[in-house]
């Protein structure tokens, strides 16, 4: 009888395995090259992180996370930062939430141009699209294979991981942001006399902010859900927490890591999400730019007040 | 009047490949042939038409004849596919992505039916958008844009962000933003189309009150007849891509054309949209004396006008065929009624006192004709072509 196996006569994985050592043997400058800033910056939040006393770490996380959201999600920030400290793994969650801030800049610097670009030319964005789908559809675990091949073990070759694999939704989101906005309010620019630049950083861009901020709401997800899996690589954090528990058969370290991941992804989850909706009055209300994101961070009180403040004035004329 | 923008054979055709298209078209095909045939949409086929500086031109269809896409193609949102556009003699077809984007920031300024403002600016940035674009300096535009939103009647408005406003203010911010570029071509795409009834009559008025000191040559696309006949100057009737019928308001009622014109006009309230000088009838000298010479009257009597054609008075039926007899003219009574010749008819009936003759006089009191109330009753209830009114053309 003929049977499945009998067709495995290529050596495909040794042809796969010297074609990527190859890659890897030759390409080296290439990747040292795109290892450089990752590691750089991981090493300065990480030192950050870890350098920020725990009280302060905590009150100042507290007051980011009232301006950017509400005060309950602040509070319920702040409780389940004590809750990892009473866990005792303080120190991994700090390195796990520096590579992910880390990721959130690359993926950032990344993401959005290459979404402003599929958003202006479909020609890009049919080039682009099939990528993101294969990169999406890919489990995160058979991303570590390239990885390590190309960049080693560890924590930084883990980033390049992390960032790879997060970047996705905010390429995604971006160029949806840019697309969906308003036709006629794009026609109103061109009827101005907007050149390209002028259309994409006074409509195009700040329209798509809230769009863009539900991506960055993804790409934190994912982020963290990475800085998990990439301890099979040898990245620290709370996801080597959780592989020596189960290396060790030892449930209770296990749980602990689990429990403090999952406290994690909430507070990051629950503040982007705020982000990205930060207003509740109506429509339009929802939309904002940048810049009012941004003050948001510097002014005081929460955004809700400002809105409330300036109800709509329905006044028939 | 000049004519500040003149479109000659322009045609639009939605496809990659307009050519066979406009060839089938010039050949004499339709809009429905085209479609079977090729594929392509034709937006417009062969539309001509002349604005003068100052006007108030609309363009009046239903949807999908083609009045937005021309609105788009006169500012090249849509690219013409033939024919020519011309902005003072220039035609701006073939111009450069530098110069069309000169062109817009400059000469023509658009006013969209769903307002198009900026949610994340406030109404202040959203008026210097224009003048932003173009470079002007932050101080300047600003000033500008006060300017400009205390004409519309927003003064204190403009710190507030668009959501806060009303949808009449809305779309003041919308005129405001137009004004503010200083271009002197308004294209106005169903601007009012959106609003609700009682805010868009009084958006009207507003916008005819402005148009009385800016002067701007605006082109207004509307799907309501009433309102292009409230507002234009001329109007252009779309249908199918093509213009079917273009004239004045009073011309266009008068003389509709076709029976797809007639559809619109029948019940148009004639009492106020005819004026006295679309009926009145020039009276013809009688006969002179040295104290002045009487003209006859549509009822029979007559007029005694001065010599500089200022009317005396008026003269009875009798007083007049004893005239004719040879008995001069008699002392002239001022039992008349005295209207200028953009009264409309309504107005003209209201002033109407039993059995007085009726004078049109221009506005240094010269007399101009006279009407007779038959001629208004006539007027009001016609549906036939009775007279035609100079300045018009059947396509």
């Amino acid at each position: 009888m003929f049977k499945a196996d009998d067709l495995a006569i290529f050596p495909i994985d040794a042809w796969i395995q010297q074609s990527v050592s190859w890659v890897a043997l030759n390409l080296r400058p290439i990747f040292l090259a795109i290892k450089w800033p990752v590691e750089n910056l991981l090493s300065l939040n990480d030192w950050l992180l870890h350098a920020i006393p725990f009280p302060i770490f905590v009150v100042g996380f507290f007051l980011l996370a009232w301006r950017l959201s509400t005060l309950g999600i602040a509070i319920f920030s702040a409780v389940s930062l004590i809750a990892i400290a009473v866990l005792g793994v303080w120190n991994e969650a700090m390195t796990t939430l520096s590579l992910i801030s880390t990721a959130i800049v690359f993926c950032a610097v990344i993401g959005i141009p290459i979404g402003i670009w599929c958003a202006r030319s479909d020609r890009v964005w049919n080039v682009v699209r099939p990528i993101l789908d294969i990169m999406q559809t890919t489990p995160s675990f058979v991303y570590l294979v390239p990885v390590v091949m190309l960049f080693g073990v560890g924590t930084v070759p883990g980033e390049v991981a992390v960032v790879t694999a997060a970047a996705p939704p905010l390429i995604r989101f971006t160029n949806l942001g840019i697309r969906m906005v308003e036709h006629e309010i794009v026609e109103a620019g061109l009827a101005f006399g907007a050149d390209k630049r002028q259309l994409l950083f006074e409509i195009q861009f700040p329209l798509a902010i809230p769009t863009i901020l539900g991506g960055l709401n993804q790409t934190v997800l994912t982020a963290m859900v990475l800085s998990v899996v990439v301890a099979m690589i040898g990245a620290e954090g709370l996801g080597l927490v959780v592989l020596q528990g189960l290396g060790r058969l030892d449930v209770g370290r296990a749980a602990v890591g689990g429990i403090a991941i999952v406290l994690l992804a909430m507070v990051l989850d629950r503040i982007t999400q705020k982000l990205a909706a930060p207003k509740t009055g109506g429509r339009s209300a929802a939309r904002s730019s940048l810049f009012a994101t941004v003050a948001r961070l510097f002014k005081g009180g929460r955004p809700d007040e400002t809105v409330q403040a300036v109800t709509p004035v329905k006044q028939a004329l | 009047m000049t004519e500040r923008l003149q479109i000659q054979n322009l045609y639009k055709i939605f496809s990659n490949a307009p050519r066979p298209a406009l060839e089938m078209l010039a050949k004499g095909g339709n809009k429905n042939e085209v479609f079977e045939k090729l594929g392509a949409v034709v937006g417009l086929n062969n539309v001509s038409l002349s604005v003068p500086e100052g006007a108030m031109y609309m363009v009046m269809g239903l949807s999908g004849s083609g009045k937005s896409t021309l609105a788009r193609c006169i500012n090249r949102l849509n690219e013409p596919s033939a024919g020519k556009i011309l902005l003072d003699g220039r035609d701006i077809v073939p111009l450069g992505e530098e110069e069309l984007r000169e062109v817009r920031r400059t000469r023509i300024s658009m006013v969209f039916q769903h307002f198009a403002l900026l949610p994340n600016k406030r109404v202040i940035d959203n008026v210097e958008f224009g003048l932003k674009l173009r470079g002007i300096a932050p101080a300047e535009r600003r000033r500008r844009a006060e300017e400009v939103l205390s004409v519309v009647g927003l003064g204190r408005w403009g710190y507030h962000f668009p959501h806060e406003l009303s949808g009449g203010m809305r779309q003041r911010v919308g005129l405001a933003r137009a004004l503010a570029t200083d271009a002197d071509i308004l294209i106005m795409d169903e601007a009012f189309s959106a609003l609700d009834p009682l805010i868009r009559t009084e958006m009207q008025d507003e916008l005819l009150r402005l148009q009385r000191t800016l002067n701007k040559t605006i082109l207004f696309i509307t799907h309501d007849f009433q309102e292009a006949l409230k507002l234009g100057t001329r109007i252009a009737i779309m249908s199918e891509g093509e213009l079917v019928r273009e004239g004045t308001p009073q011309s266009i009622v008068l003389e509709p054309g076709s029976d797809y014109v007639a559809a619109f006009t029948r019940e148009v309230d004639r009492a106020r949209l005819f004026d006295a000088r679309s009926v009145m009838r020039a009276g013809e000298p009688i006969l002179q004396s040295e104290r002045g010479t009487l003209v006859a009257e549509a009822g029979g009597a007559g007029f005694v006008l001065d010599r500089d054609g200022k009317v005396l008075g008026t003269l009875d039926a009798e007083a007049c065929a004893q005239a004719r007899a040879g008995d001069g003219i008699a002392a002239p009574s001022g039992d008349y009624v005295s209207v200028s010749p953009g009264a409309k008819l309504l107005d003209v009936a209201r002033n109407y006192r039993d059995g007085r003759p009726i004078a049109v006089v221009d506005d240094q009191g010269r007399f101009m004709g006279s009407l007779g109330a038959d001629d208004i009753l006539a007027r009001i209830s016609s549906t036939s072509p009775k007279t035609s009114s100079a300045g018009e053309r059947h396509v």
